[in-house]
Order: structure tokens, then sequence, then C-alpha cells
């Protein structure tokens, strides 16, 4: 058997570059769109979060700029951008 | 301000291959790169055609670092507890010139973009384009890092997103409806390894695919392909179905219980992940594509939906290559017309429509419908599982006759079903 491995530890063998801002953003009021609850699950980086009001939270550390939540929350409920140029995940092997 | 002949947004194998082939043409082309380097944003499940675009880019294949020439094709039928798996190999796979190869594209698009730069053309890495300039209706160039850069004509070839042509006005705001999720893992094995487990030589390859219990029943499916001395393994997902029907199931974890089935297990021992990677797949096929052209702007590769998924294999880099090279030509003979408005570039879907990839995207029209179907994510994986289950087992007492157990499963409504379901195939 092969060990299951943490996504933190995934996502530790990625290369990242810092810089600018957060590039995605959950807009004021819309933290507890039920799409976003959706991300929580979507997510390939495991991103998303809800606490125990239902209310979404986003740690933009260990984007993997896939776009999946832009296409499922919309632009209306995310202020979406990619990162800077230069910033951001860096693949090696692609 | 700066102006250009050519502004092509992202270095991947569209804009790589429109650059490389307006190259050397008396043309100033800048190619601006969002990624430290060309390839540092780019993923792909891991497999690349050749035959298709061989003769578009005739000096660029025998020194390309491609990883592995095909020579196994697979699929694996997953059900919860049991697999049932298919294999072709064939002598015409392991023939020269060689039909597929596995690829890595952060290795091969950074030397492809060196190709590039040699013929002269300029790349600019780590600019983030911000939007498109308009001027009455034209686009006239694009706005990057505060930068207004001016050209005769843009090539969008952005990505999969394809924010430029939607702020192009080109296409609205995407849906989940024509996307899947890749995500995937490069897991470092040694060469003997994988030669040794998946019955490989020197630098032959093999490709298998997975369908069913590795998504839980919802679209899509998995993948593995063997690099030089790694393997591409991966999942992909689609949107649609995990809003809808994805319930408790998180993506990251599919992937690890992918991982732990023992078809997955036993190949990938001893491995070390060495990259997590995580990507968008356009599956609309061509109901889903986007317009190709406006005044001012060609659209190419995955930002124009050049992607198809034809069940038994998924293709895209050769699309996006070859709409790279006709999105170049139309430039070139639009320059010859000296006009770039959209009657001029609607050349480019002429170009197309003559070539590989708009035939192909037609003729496999129906694929997304047909593959759309429940029964191929769960239903099918356990009948043929259970079928074979039953056929290979010997009892203490004596075995059943082989038509009843047969019969068990096949009975006139799941012939009927089975029926309806694959008569689609006459569409494709």
């Amino acid at each position: 058997m092969i060990e299951p491995m943490d996504l933190k530890a995934k996502l530790g063998m990625d290369v990242f570059k810092s810089g600018g801002a957060a590039h995605i953003k959950i807009r004021t009021g819309k933290g507890k769109d039920p799409r976003l609850q959706k991300m929580a699950m979507i997510c390939p980086a495991g991103l998303y979060s809800v606490d125990e009001q239902g209310e979404t939270s986003l740690t933009i550390d260990g984007c993997l700029e896939c776009g999946t939540c832009r296409l499922v929350c919309g632009t209306d409920v995310l202020e979406w951008a990619y990162p800077e140029g230069g910033a951001g995940v860096q693949f090696r092997f692609g | 301000m700066e102006k250009f002949d050519v502004i092509i947004v992202g270095a991947g194998l569209a804009g790589l291959g429109a650059a490389y082939t307006l190259a050397g043409q008396d043309l100033e082309v800048l190619v601006l790169e969002r990624g430290d380097y060309p390839g540092a944003k780019n993923v792909t499940g891991g497999r690349i055609y050749v035959n298709p675009v061989r003769d578009l880019f005739p000096d660029l294949w025998p020194e390309a670092p491609l990883e592995r020439f095909i020579v196994h094709e697979g699929v694996v039928l997953m059900a919860k507890e049991r697999s049932v798996a298919i294999d072709y190999a064939g002598n015409e796979l392991r023939q020269e010139p060689h039909q597929s190869y596995s690829i890595l594209r952060a290795r091969f698009d950074r030397w492809f973009a060196e190709q590039v730069e040699a013929k002269g053309a300029m790349i600019l890495p780590k600019i983030r384009v911000e939007n498109v300039i308009k001027e009455n209706g034209k686009i006239v160039g694009v706005l990057a890092g505060g930068d207004e850069l001016h050209a005769d004509v843009v090539i969008a070839c952005d990505g999969v997103l394809s924010m430029l042509g939607e702020q192009a006005g080109l296409h609205p705001s995407e849906t989940p409806h024509n996307y899947a999720l890749g995500i995937k893992e490069v897991i470092a094995l040694d060469a003997e390894k994988i030669n040794d487990r998946f019955q490989l030589q020197g630098n032959e390859g093999a490709a298998r695919l997975f369908i069913g219990e590795v998504t839980k029943g919802l679209f899509g499916g998995g993948f593995i392909y063997t690099n030089k001395e790694s393997v591409s393994l991966g999942l992909v997902i689609g949107i649609e179905d995990m809003m809808d029907k994805g319930g408790s199931l998180e993506a990251p974890a599919l992937m690890e219980a992918f991982k732990a089935r023992p078809e997955i297990a036993c190949l990938i021992r001893g491995g070390a992940t060495v990259e997590y990677a995580a990507h968008l797949i356009p599956e609309g096929g061509f109901k889903a594509l986007h317009p190709l052209h406006g005044d001012g702007i060609l659209v190419a590769g995955d930002a124009a939906g050049f992607a198809l998924n034809m069940g038994f294999t998924v293709r895209g880099m050769e699309y996006a290559l070859a709409s790279g090279y006709y999105a170049a030509k139309t430039v070139l003979k639009a320059r010859e017309a000296g006009s770039f408005d959209a009657d001029a570039l609607s050349e480019y879907g002429r170009l197309l429509q003559e070539s590989f990839v708009l035939k192909d995207f037609q003729n496999f029209q129906a694929t997304p419908s047909f593959i759309n179907n429940p029964r191929f994510f769960s239903h099918y994986n356990e009948l043929n599982g259970n079928m074979l289950r039953d056929i290979y087992s010997v009892p203490a007492g004596p075995k059943d006759r082989l038509y009843p157990t047969i019969r068990k499963y096949l009975g006139l409504g799941e012939m009927w079903t089975m029926f309806k379901d694959f008569r689609e195939v006459t569409k494709i």
C-alpha cells in the first residue's frame, strides 16, 4: 500500500512565487453564496472552507490557478484575476 | 506607446505555434506570457499526437523533448470492488514515425519557446495581460502590466478561461457546463521500474484511461501516462456533475482514493510525488467552440475551446498547435491584403475548416452527448465486473452453466437499454 498523502504535502512539492495582492477575493456580502460552499468540495487545492455560520472563506496560498472557482461561482461572487506576471504557481513538469 | 505587428497572448502550444510560424517573416512579433518562463502555467494530462501536426512544424520534431512513444493503449472499466481492463498493443505503434508521445509541458514549452526566439520572435515572460484595447469596436492592442501595447492584430492564446475573448466581446463568461476539472500528480519513478510495471522496453510508453468508480459515477475518468522517469497520474471530473451530484465528495480525496486502488497502487509503489497540478479542460466539443475571430483578433488553442474528448482518447495539444499555425497563416495573408478587419480574419475559420481541426470537431460533435451518459460511469462498469466475476468463479460444488450466468445480467430490458445507448455511436 502507498501511504495517503496530505494535500498540504502535495502543494508543498509545487513552486510558488509571491507577488501582488490576493488575485481571487470573495466579494463583500457574498460569503454565504451556495456556489462558494460547492467550492469547499471541488477546489483541488482545498482553499475554500465553510464555517459553522455557513460563511465561506478563501486562503489564496497554494492556488493552482485552474479557474474552476471562476466557472462555479461566477464573477458576481468572486473578484477573479490571474496573479500578477511572474507570481503564483510555476510548474516544473506540467 | 509601443506598436508591434502581432501580439500573441500566452506562450502555450497555440501561442508558440503561431509565433514560430510568424517568426522570420519580417514581422515584429511579441509573445506575452504571465508565467515565470514559457510553460510555467501550462498543464496537460500527458500525451500529444504528432501525425496531424508533423508537416506544419517539420523542423521541430526531431529534437523535441518528448517523453516516451506510446505503444500500449489501455482502458480500464473500474467497478467498486473489481475492474476489467483492455490493453491494445501493436507493432504499428512501435514503428517510426511514432504517432503519439507522452509529454511534460513545462519542459516542452520552455524548449519550444527557445526555438521561437531563435527564429526571431520576442517572448516576454512575467507579463500578465489585463485587458484588450478597443477602438471603434476593433481590437488594437492589449493592456499589460499597466502599459498599452498596440498591434495590427492580437492572437488570443490565453488558455481555457479565455478572458481576452470575453473582454473583446466575442463570447460571454463561461459556465461550468462545458468544462471538466483535471487534477494530476507527476510521480517520479525509475525508468526500469516503469518498464517492468508497464511491460515496456527502452523508450516505449503506455497510456491507460480509467472510467467508472474512480469518479464515483460522476462524469470523468482517470489516466496514467508513462514519462521517461515519472508517471503522470490524474483524474478528470465534470464540474457540473460535481456541483449537482457530488454531495460530500471532495476532489482531492477522489484523487487519493484513485491512488489507493490496487490497479494503481502497484504501479506507483515507491514513487514520489514531485508535482501537483490542476487545470480546466473544455469538454463541449464542436457546439461549445468560441467565435474564432473578431475585428483585429484571432483566438486559438484552449481559448477557442479546441479540446476534444473522443472517449477512447482525449486530444487538445495538436489542435492548439494547428490553430496557432493557421492563425499565423491568416495574419500573413491579411498583411498582404493590408487589412486585419473581421472580414479579412475570417480566413482563419476557412483554413481550420479545410484542416483536420474543424473536420475532427465536426465528425466527433456527437461525442460529448454520447459520453455524458451516467451509465458509462457506474452501471456498465459494475455490470461487466459482476459478469466476469461469475464467469470466472469456480465454487466448491458444480459450476453454473455459462448461458444462464450471462443471461442473468443481460436480460431483455438491459439489452434494450444497451442497444439504445450504443446506437448513439452511429452518429459519431
